[in-house]
């Protein structure tokens, strides 16, 4: 038989807030274990939680730049159960009045768009983590509580998703929207923005859906298709036997590319939800909203399709350039002071990103900053270097960080476009080549390229190429 | 008089005039805990060192000029307020070794005024009892009759005042554990307005239900106590942002002209005939007194009872359950595996009624209870929310009985919850509306046993019923008796 896949995702991403949800604990990543904690995170008897108003305001700006609308009267629930590294016993989070719902997100699959629908974004605390001790003959378990009470999101799609291709495009949308909005730096590896994917199957043409999986622990975009895809084959393999898929969840292995089951335990809890007494319900105001979507950045759609109308870039370069806030931002600010919007994109896609990647440094770190950059770009448009040598610059400017004039000087990399020098070296070129210049002359017009070439080595590539082109037509053609 | 029979206003007085040190007065309250306490077992820990090393602390304050109304004051504390550096158990094996590394709000407060903590007093394990016969460390006997119960939570904090082992105490009150330990020792014992007394430090037993307040000799120390702990804390989110009286000050009002209601259901065919008595007598006085008298409806009084442990458990199974023995408290020593570890931790560490009350509450959670329990419950709250604020609509306070019977014997209802339940039906629906009440003394049963009369105030008006009270104090002079230990 056919199958259809239904996948919905559930995404927690891990707001940068400097300090956690429900008490002042720094939020910062990899400090000593257990050293950013009070006893608010640690669950001691009598502390209570203290809502961080900022992660309001990131749930609002969240739910706003995925269409959703925001709940006015807001309540924290207690879900009830028993971990080490839970420690009240207890996570607080929302359950039926989410701070965000009904909203949508819309990607493109081969030139197609289709619309997600978010059913919902909550507010929640973080739990710990738990570290193995590394003492030989002690198979103890230890619990880190510095990531406990960090504030998340929870993000949830309707099961919208027809393909793992669809979950991609539209995790990664995701991914980029948190990231534009700075509430979430992203990080998948250190589980910053976290990803569970909800699979079934149903035949071909039906509308019922299937009894689903749930995937956990897939920390990578890679591993979500690798995950989604492997489910599909293995709930194929038992429906085409006639079988039963089980409601479970299951653990996704990166080592292996498989899914296995983790029992059925999860599935046991009953959560007794009941709004937290401990924690007032929060009322938001429509200007605290408005307030909110001032604080909106330009979303990479809008950036997209503004830089593909007003600038008149290739859709391809539009879609390049927004992949981040800051690469966009780079192209924006060398822009800004170089008009000249396809020749700054070029060398941004090209020397600029090529540099990065040689050297694994981010946009933010690039030692030539748009303004150096432009005035590269400027150097080459007046004719000082030839496009060729500005390369060279740039690759200089990469390493030390000087400004191309300084450079471009230092290295008496000048254009050469003194008609005199020019002729003389093409003379030079000429009367070395006697045999190259009769099979040209005889009607070998592709040797010109060779001719050109010699001349800009004879001038170390200084030579200006247009006068050399032009120059050296009119002694040939004689 | 003895040092250790002063109130906090006349031990201040003498403090204030240098006739005493509180070094002195610590001294005498630390003896008379030795001597007493092994009768009473009001405490569960006693601090000398830190007491008298805050009495020279405060003498130094006062000598420098520097005194409030509570400095160099030799308190107690239930022993659900969180204390750094000093053992808190709760009541509870469970906490039997916990020494927390920080202050709760209400005991900050107290020392940053100078009061002396002389120790931490016993209660029912968790706040979850009416007897205090459910605390780990044995039960509080009745100063007034030592085989009586003391009432309970906050029963070694009402035992403690009538033992005179502390000049005041803080107690907390989740559907009577302040106003019914009053009454059964005859001392003042104030349940504030939810949200007045900032809960923070305070071990969570039902925390939509759970305020603190204090139990003292006389009113007057009443509305000093209260005074001092009083008030925003940013630390709870619920404690609520409004001014903070003086309410020694206000103190004098008088009830002439005061509107006094009598609401019908308190009033009910087998209250004690002691009580009865009580009650009329105090209603004669208050009318002498130019009150006027009506009578009122509180019609789902009868919910009260079943909504307050459906609401009261639901949320003290979600509380208890971080004591798991993981980061503090009692872990079990014989455990194979983490399901074992938490199972035989909490089946140690609990006593039989705290466990009753967690099934009770995880039960109410439960899905497909939630609906008929849970929910239910909160809404019948509601509805007695709206009952108070009806009442108040024709009156400015409620009066009624603390407790349908004088105390009772030790072990006399441990048979039977249901019983023992059923004794805090006047003071229950007080924590459901959320609003403040008040235990004063108001005589004596036959058998020569505290009484205490109730008044209800409307929300954040503790300023009333203190004044009310007060008048009354001052006409009987019942809180001048003292227990003959
Ligand atoms: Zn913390």
């Amino acid at each position: 038989m056919k199958y259809q896949v239904v996948i919905g995702l559930e995404v927690h991403t891990q707001l940068t807030t400097n300090t956690k949800i429900f008490c002042g604990c720094s939020t910062r990543f990899g400090a000593e274990p257990n050293s950013q904690t009070c006893p608010v995170c640690l669950g001691f008897p009598g502390a209570l939680p203290v809502l961080n108003k900022k992660v309001v305001e990131y749930a609002i700006r969240a739910g706003l730049a995925t269409n959703c609308s925001i709940t006015k009267r807001n309540v924290f629930a207690r879900k009830n159960y028993f971990y080490p590294d839970l420690p009240k016993g207890y996570q607080i989070s929302q359950f039926d009045l989410p701070i965000c719902q009904h909203g949508h997100l819309d990607i493109d699959i081969e030139g197609e768009t289709r619309r997600i629908g978010i059913t919902r974004i909550h507010m929640e605390e973080d739990a710990g983590k738990l570290v193995h001790a590394d003492i030989p003959g002690v198979d103890d378990s230890c619990v880190d509580l510095n990531r406990a009470c960090t504030p998340l999101l929870e993000i949830v799609s309707e099961p919208d998703m027809r393909s793992p291709d669809e979950a991609i495009a539209y995790l990664k949308k995701l991914h980029q929207i948190v990231m534009y909005l700075g509430i979430c730096d992203g990080n998948l590896e250190e589980g910053s923005f976290r990803c569970d994917a909800n699979v079934s199957l149903m035949p071909v043409g039906s509308s019922t859906f299937g009894t689903r999986a749930e995937l956990k622990n897939i920390n990578s975009f890679k591993f979500i298709k690798q995950a989604i895809e492997y489910e599909m084959e293995r709930q194929a393999e038992i429906l085409d036997e006639g079988g039963r898929i089980i409601q479970e969840t299951r653990l996704f292995d990166p080592n292996t590319g498989t899914t296995r089951s983790m029992r059925g335990k999860e599935e046991a809890h009953d959560y007794r939800y009941f709004p937290d007494p401990d924690l007032v319900p929060i009322i938001i105001s429509d200007e605290w909203i408005e307030e909110a979507r001032g604080t909106l950045p330009e979303l990479p759609e809008a950036k997209r399709a503004r830089f593909m109308t007003d600038l008149a870039l290739p859709e391809y370069d539009a879609e390049v350039l927004v992949a981040s806030r800051e690469l966009a931002q780079y192209f924006e600010d060398t822009f800004t002071l170089f008009p000249q919007a396809k020749t700054v994109s070029n060398w941004v896609m090209g020397e600029v990103t090529r540099a990065l990647n040689d050297d694994g440094r981010s946009i933010s770190d690039c030692p030539v900053t748009p303004a150096l950059l432009a005035d590269l770009l400027k150097l080459m448009e007046k004719g000082t270097i030839s496009g060729k040598i500005a390369k060279t610059v740039f690759d200089e400017m990469y390493k030390s960080g000087k400004a191309p004039e300084k450079i471009v000087e230092e290295k008496g990399l000048v254009q050469v476009s003194d008609t005199g020098a020019i002729e003389a070296m093409i003379d030079e070129v000429l009367e070395k080549n006697p045999g190259q210049v009769a099979e040209y002359r005889g009607g070998k017009e592709t040797l010109f390229g060779f001719f050109v070439g010699q001349v800009m080595r004879a001038s170390k590539g200084k030579a200006n190429p247009a006068l050399v082109n032009e120059m050296l037509l009119k002694k040939l053609n004689g | 008089m003895e040092i250790f029979d002063l109130t906090i206003h006349e031990l201040h007085e003498k403090l204030q005039a240098k006739e005493l040190s509180s070094v002195e007065a610590t001294r005498a309250m630390l003896a008379r805990i030795e001597a007493v306490d092994d009768k009473v077992n009001a405490y569960i820990t006693v601090t000398p060192e830190q007491a008298l090393a805050e009495a020279e602390a405060a003498d130094k304050r006062i000598a420098a000029g520097d005194i409030a109304t509570l400095t160099g004051i030799p308190v107690g504390l239930k022993d659900i307020f969180i204390t750094k550096g000093i053992r808190t158990t709760c009541g509870s094996k469970i906490l039997s070794n916990f020494i927390p590394p920080y202050d709760g709000t209400a005991v900050a407060r107290l020392k940053e005024r100078g009061a002396v903590i002389v120790g931490k007093l016993n209660q029912d394990e968790f706040a979850m009892g009416s007897s205090n016969e459910s605390s780990y460390f044995g039960p509080v006997k009745n100063p007034w009759n030592l085989e009586c119960t003391p009432g309970g939570s906050s029963g070694g904090s009402a035992a403690a005042i009538a033992a005179r082992t502390a000049t005041a105490t803080l107690g907390t009150d989740t559907g009577g554990s302040i106003r019914q330990p009053a009454s059964h020792c005859s001392c003042v014992g104030l349940k504030p307005t939810y949200g007045r007394v900032s809960r923070y430090g305070v071990i969570a037993y039902a925390s939509s239900l759970d305020q603190v307040g204090p139990l003292t000799r006389d009113v007057t120390d009443a509305a000093i106590m209260l005074g001092a702990v009083a008030g925003y804390d940013q630390m709870d989110s619920t404690s609520v942002n409004t001014p903070v009286p003086d309410y020694v000050a206000g103190l004098g009002a008088g009830v002439k002209g005061l509107k006094i209601g009598l609401p019908s259901q308190y009033f009910i065919e087998g209250l004690d005939p002691d009580v009865k008595r009580a009650m009329d007598e105090a209603i004669a006085l208050y009318k002498s007194l130019g009150a006027e008298i009506r009578e009122v409806s509180l019609p789902h009084t009868e919910y009260a009872v079943a909504t307050y442990y459906i609401i009261a458990t639901a949320e003290a199974s979600s509380n208890l359950a971080r004591y798991d023995g993981v980061r503090f408290g009692h872990r079990t020593e014989d455990a194979r595996g983490l399901a074992q570890m938490y199972a035989k931790s909490r089946a140690e560490g609990f006593g039989s009624e705290v466990k009753r009350r967690i099934m009770l509450g995880t039960y109410a959670l439960s899905s497909g209870y939630y609906d008929a329990y849970y929910l239910k419950a909160q809404k019948v709250r509601t509805l007695i929310q709206q009952d108070f604020l009806n009442a108040f609509q024709e009156v400015d306070v409620l009066l009624t009985p603390i407790a349908p019977t004088p105390p009772f014997k030790i072990g006399e209802k441990l048979a039977d919850p249901l019983q023992m339940y059923l004794s805090d039906i006047f003071t229950i629906p007080v924590n459901l509306a959320g609003t403040c009440g008040l235990s004063i003394p108001a005589g004596f049963s036959a058998a020569g046993l505290p009484i205490g009369l109730q008044l209800i105030g409307k929300p954040f008006d503790e300023q009333t019923i203190l004044s009310t009270a007060y008048s009354f104090e001052r006409e009987t002079q019942w809180h001048q008796k003292t227990a003959p230990l």
